[in-house]
């Protein structure tokens, strides 16, 4: 594959993320009104909704410092060069030895320390409140999602996402116990991560329950924007990640015509347009849980995770 | 070059007595910190020069035993901890430029100062049994005097009591150590030890010595107590040569004694080892976080950072055992760059927090806030520190953290059960302690530096002086330059695994884009310089964008917070409440903590009041116990101090007998 097509791939791929977050948060924000018998916003409010952030003057606080004006560009930076790494239409990206599944993970815990900090710059007690809880549910997180990472990395012989999604792509890998389990925790991290029900809620405002709005209530305009650019990008980097490992067919390998990347790029979009669309019924069919249950839901990732690294260490064949 | 390196550490011993001589003139304080780093950059250009070129030297003095002299040798793995101890010397002299102005009683800390800089080179230096004996008690000594430099501050006196205590066992254990090596014939020089043979009985005995001595000096948990009494009671950039420096000093000695002392190991002392760094490190950053202290945070991190570097050695013993040479060189270079790593952003931290010391007098940080306005520079350089010590990419913690993950990722062809499940158990404990870590430095920086002052102190603390920021900016710097350049690192930390394992890395410098791949490009690699290009790329292209194509307009208002800003910075979170979800999550186990409510009836004009009861399980059911037993037998013993002369005599004449009999029993 010549330089000039891995480059162009890369470029798509990175452009590809950027196009696609904002309608697959509007996509499920659909689905989830039309389960409630509701017509809802149109697929391309979210697409509306940043443009006229971004058009708005910015508001901030007297005390906020320089973190917490910096804190957008490099946390949506973060987000976006994380989601743009995970394979979706194509398995290799030319790219892909600047970070493995391990500092994939990283890259969105950097983006959270920092949405954390910027949470606690203005000196508000809701500021206080959501970084706190944020870093609570990231403590259970972020190891549950090492762990899956270890499962799937023993699984695959390798952390680099090229590799893993050319692996499960190409040959036959069945059902798997590890696998199942690794599955099953990172859905719940994935719900974690990105603040769905019942964990959070993406809707509310001016509840105590809540934890990543109550970080960002203190932005407004371009930052703002920003912000919920990021948590769209994440979102979307989960179902890719879900789709490129555990369902990972159609996905165009190294050397594949300009046909089997287009195929690729239509079967990854239906890919996400499924996974969001069972996010949407999930959300809808439960009611969110007290904040201090989430440990325990959490807790239960981060012990599947670990049962299936184990299962792996003790026989290959699990 | 050795001779030229013993030079410049009699050249800090000399300045001990300048200290002394000058202790009531203003002038010493400038004159000895200045003296000092420059014999400390002196030994850290030849350490440097030496370690890259790969030199090996030995060198006998007629000092010491007389039937033994004093040995001492270079070789990779002392030039690697040389570089350690007078990187961090150099820049703690540095620091003492500025920070020393402040100190009250100048002459508790001057003399002991360079002498603790000389006993940590000797250390690494020492190449016999006396002399690394002689030079590890004397750095416990001296360490000791500077922890009670303040004597007179509430708690320091325990501190310095407890800390005499354990350093004084771990000595004990080391003697033991080296007599069991030294076997019948009292061969003390390490050269002989090397070679001789040891039986599998003793070999484990010492690997136990070994782990309970300088574990006990590097704060391996349950010997961590003194430490973070210990290291926050020193001057600051002291706690920073403690924290950052004198720990690795303490690895350094389990690594000198178990890797290359005592030959090839057994698979159960990884087992060990693994066991207790894994436990180390999430007990470490679990008190840390129910800290709200600033040293004593710190210090407790550095509990937990002793963790993740000896998870390393344990998986590289746990390799070395099975004959998996590259494998057991990557742990190892995962423990070794980790040892570097921390010493950088360690002594970092505590620089930041000695700045902040003299700015607000203040360590509680309930008492702090909003210094971001007022110290721009120290905020800058400590939110680097934090952002490290977390493991976030492209910093250098991540680095380390990340080749440990790696190793743990070979391990499932490791033949025992033990290792299989111990080691699992001990990835989960590392990414644990990971998130925990970032919750932590949230926690540290989002309160004392962010959001509203809690104190007049806070409201006008004032930048540190040019001396102190020099040094936290340098460390800054390098904590950034060795994680976007880690293969430089790793590829100088091969010459150490290739002398004590005999294997080493793949040569990294040669990968694309900077890249390290520990294994093969195809498994695993990293590479910070193209995160930092492309984080700083995708920053600018939407600073860029959102300005030229949205609105670049900002005003400045009342914080929104939903409508009801808060009257007083004492609403703000606090690091209590802060931390208040993660103690409930893990605090009811490990610390039994416990919320009490008092909530008066209607009517009752008493204010309510919530208090938390947190009980330190190690001390309670290990020391407490110890410390009773002890006063009792002293009790019991103490009618021995009023017998008669005749008594006393008899008493002699009786254990002489019984010692003789012995003798005649088992001679």
């Amino acid at each position: 594959m010549g330089l000039i097509t891995s480059s162009f791939i890369e470029g798509a791929q990175i452009l590809l993320v950027l196009a696609l977050a904002p309608l697959l948060t509007g996509f499920v924000r659909k689905i989830k009104a039309r389960l409630m018998r509701r017509r809802g916003p149109p697929l391309l409010q979210p697409y509306r909704d940043l443009v006229r952030l971004m058009r708005k003057d910015t508001v901030v606080a007297h005390n906020a410092s320089w973190l917490f004006r910096a804190a957008p560009y490099l946390i949506f930076a973060c987000t976006w060069l994380a989601s743009a790494l995970v394979p979706s239409f194509a398995a290799d990206l030319p790219f892909s030895p600047a970070a493995d599944l391990i500092a994939l993970t990283a890259l969105l815990g950097s983006a959270r320390f920092f949405l954390a900090l910027a949470g606690m710059d203005v000196g508000t007690s809701f500021g206080g409140i959501g970084a706190s809880r944020e870093v609570m549910i990231a403590s259970l997180a972020e190891p549950a999602m090492i762990m899956i990472v270890f499962t799937i990395a023993l699984f695959a012989g390798s952390t680099q996402l090229g590799t893993i999604a050319t692996l499960f792509a190409t040959s036959p890998v069945g059902l798997r116990v590890s696998l199942g389990l690794a599955l099953v925790a990172l859905v719940i991290v994935a719900i974690a991560e990105n603040g769905r029900i019942p964990v959070d809620n993406p809707a509310t405002h001016l509840e105590l329950t809540m934890v990543h709005e109550a970080m960002v209530l203190e932005y407004s305009g371009r930052h703002l924007a920003l912000i919920e650019f990021s948590t769209s990008l994440q979102l979307l980097l989960y179902l890719s990640l879900i789709a490129a490992i555990f369902v990972p067919w159609g996905v165009a390998i190294t050397g594949a015509t300009p046909a089997a990347y287009a195929f690729g790029g239509l079967v990854y979009v239906a890919k996400i347009a499924i996974g969001g669309a069972l996010l949407g019924a999930f959300e809808s069919a439960i009611a969110k849980m007290r904040v201090f249950r989430v440990p325990v839901f959490l807790g239960t990732a981060l012990m599947l995770g670990l049962l299936g690294t184990l299962l792996l260490f003790l026989s290959a064949s699990l | 070059m050795l001779p030229w390196l013993l030079v410049l550490v009699a050249g800090l011993l000399g300045l001990v007595v300048v200290a002394l001589l000058g202790r009531q003139r203003a002038i010493t304080t400038p004159l000895l910190y200045g003296a000092s780093l420059l014999v400390a950059a002196g030994l850290l250009s030849v350490a440097a020069a030496g370690f890259a070129r790969g030199t090996e030297a030995s060198l006998v003095l007629p000092l010491g035993l007389p039937w033994l002299g004093a040995h001492f040798r270079l070789d990779g793995l002392s030039f690697f901890f040389l570089v350690i101890v007078d990187l961090g010397g150099a820049l703690a002299s540095l620091y003492g430029l500025g920070y020393g102005r402040h100190e009250k009683a100048p002459e508790r800390v001057l003399p002991f100062f360079p002498a603790f800089l000389a006993a940590m080179n000797l250390v690494v230096l020492a190449d016999d049994a006396f002399t690394f004996l002689f030079s590890w008690e004397f750095m416990s000594l001296a360490s000791w005097a500077l922890v009670i430099a303040h004597h007179r501050e509430p708690d320091n006196a325990k501190a310095g009591f407890v800390y005499i205590v354990m350093a004084s066992f771990g000595t004990l254990v080391l003697l033991l150590a080296f007599g069991l090596l030294a076997g019948r014939d009292g061969t003390y020089d390490f050269a002989t030890i090397r070679t001789a043979t040891k039986p599998t009985l003793v070999a484990g005995l010492v690997f136990l010595l070994a782990l309970v001595g300088p574990g006990s000096k590097a704060g391996l948990v349950p010997l961590q107590v003194w430490l973070p009494l210990a290291h926050p009671a020193a001057p600051s950039h002291v706690s920073a040569l403690l924290s950052g420096v004198m720990t690795k000093v303490a690895v350094y000695g389990f690594v000198r004694i178990v890797f290359d002392l005592l030959g090839p190991p057994d698979w159960w002392w990884a087992v060990l080892v693994l066991a207790l760094g894994g436990t180390t490190s999430v007990l470490g950053v679990l008190y840390a976080l129910m800290e709200h202290d600033i040293k004593r945070l710190l210090a407790y991190h550095t509990v937990e950072n002793i963790g993740i570097i000896f998870i390393g050695l344990g998986l590289a013993l746990a390799f070395q055992a099975n004959a998996m040479a590259t494998a057991a060189a990557l742990a190892l270079t995962a423990a070794l760059f980790h040892v570097l790593n921390h010493s950088l952003f360690k002594s970092l931290l505590f620089f930041g927090a000695g700045s902040v010391l003299v700015a607000t007098g203040e360590r509680d940080m309930e008492h702090l806030g909003g210094l971001i306005h007022r110290m721009p520079v120290t905020a800058g350089a400590f939110l680097v520190g934090c952002a490290a010590i977390s493991a976030l990419p492209p910093l250098n913690g991540f680095v380390s953290e990340w080749l440990t993950f790696q190793a743990i990722l070979l391990s499932p062809i490791l033949p025992q059960w033990g290792l299989k499940f111990v080691v699992p158990a001990v990835g989960a404990a590392l990414a644990l302690s990971a998130a925990l870590a970032a919750a932590c430095f949230v926690k540290a920086y989002g309160v004392s530096f962010l959001g509203r002052p809690r104190s007049s102190a806070a409201a006008n603390a004032h930048e540190a002086d040019p001396f102190s920021l020099a040094a936290m900016l340098t460390l800054a710097a390098l904590c950034a330059l060795a994680g976007i350049f880690p293969a430089t690192v790793i590829d100088q930390i091969a010459g150490v695994t290739e002398g004590l394992l005999h294997a080493r890395l793949p040569l990294q410098a040669g990968n694309d884009f900077l890249s390290i791949a520990p294994i093969a490009a195809s498994r695993s690699s990293y590479s910070g310089l193209l995160l930092v290009i492309f984080i700083a790329g995708a920053m600018a292209l939407t600073a860029f964008v959102i300005h030229r194509f949205g609105s670049r307009l900002m005003r400045r208002s009342d914080p929104w917070d939903c409508g009801y800003p808060d009257a007083s910075p004492l609403t703000q979170y606090s690091a209590s409440s802060f931390a208040q979800p993660i103690r409930r999550v893990y605090g009811t186990l490990v610390f039994r903590a416990r919320e009490i409510v008092e909530m008066p009836p209607p009517g009752d004009g008493r204010p309510a009041r919530l208090t938390v009861e947190l009980h330190d399980l190690v001390w309670d059911s290990l020391y407490v116990p110890i410390a009773h037993a002890v006063s009792a037998i002293a009790g019991r013993l103490n009618h021995f101090q009023f017998l008669t002369i005749r008594r006393y005599l008899g008493l002699v004449f009786s254990v002489l007998v019984a010692l003789l009999l012995g003798l005649a029993i088992w001679g």
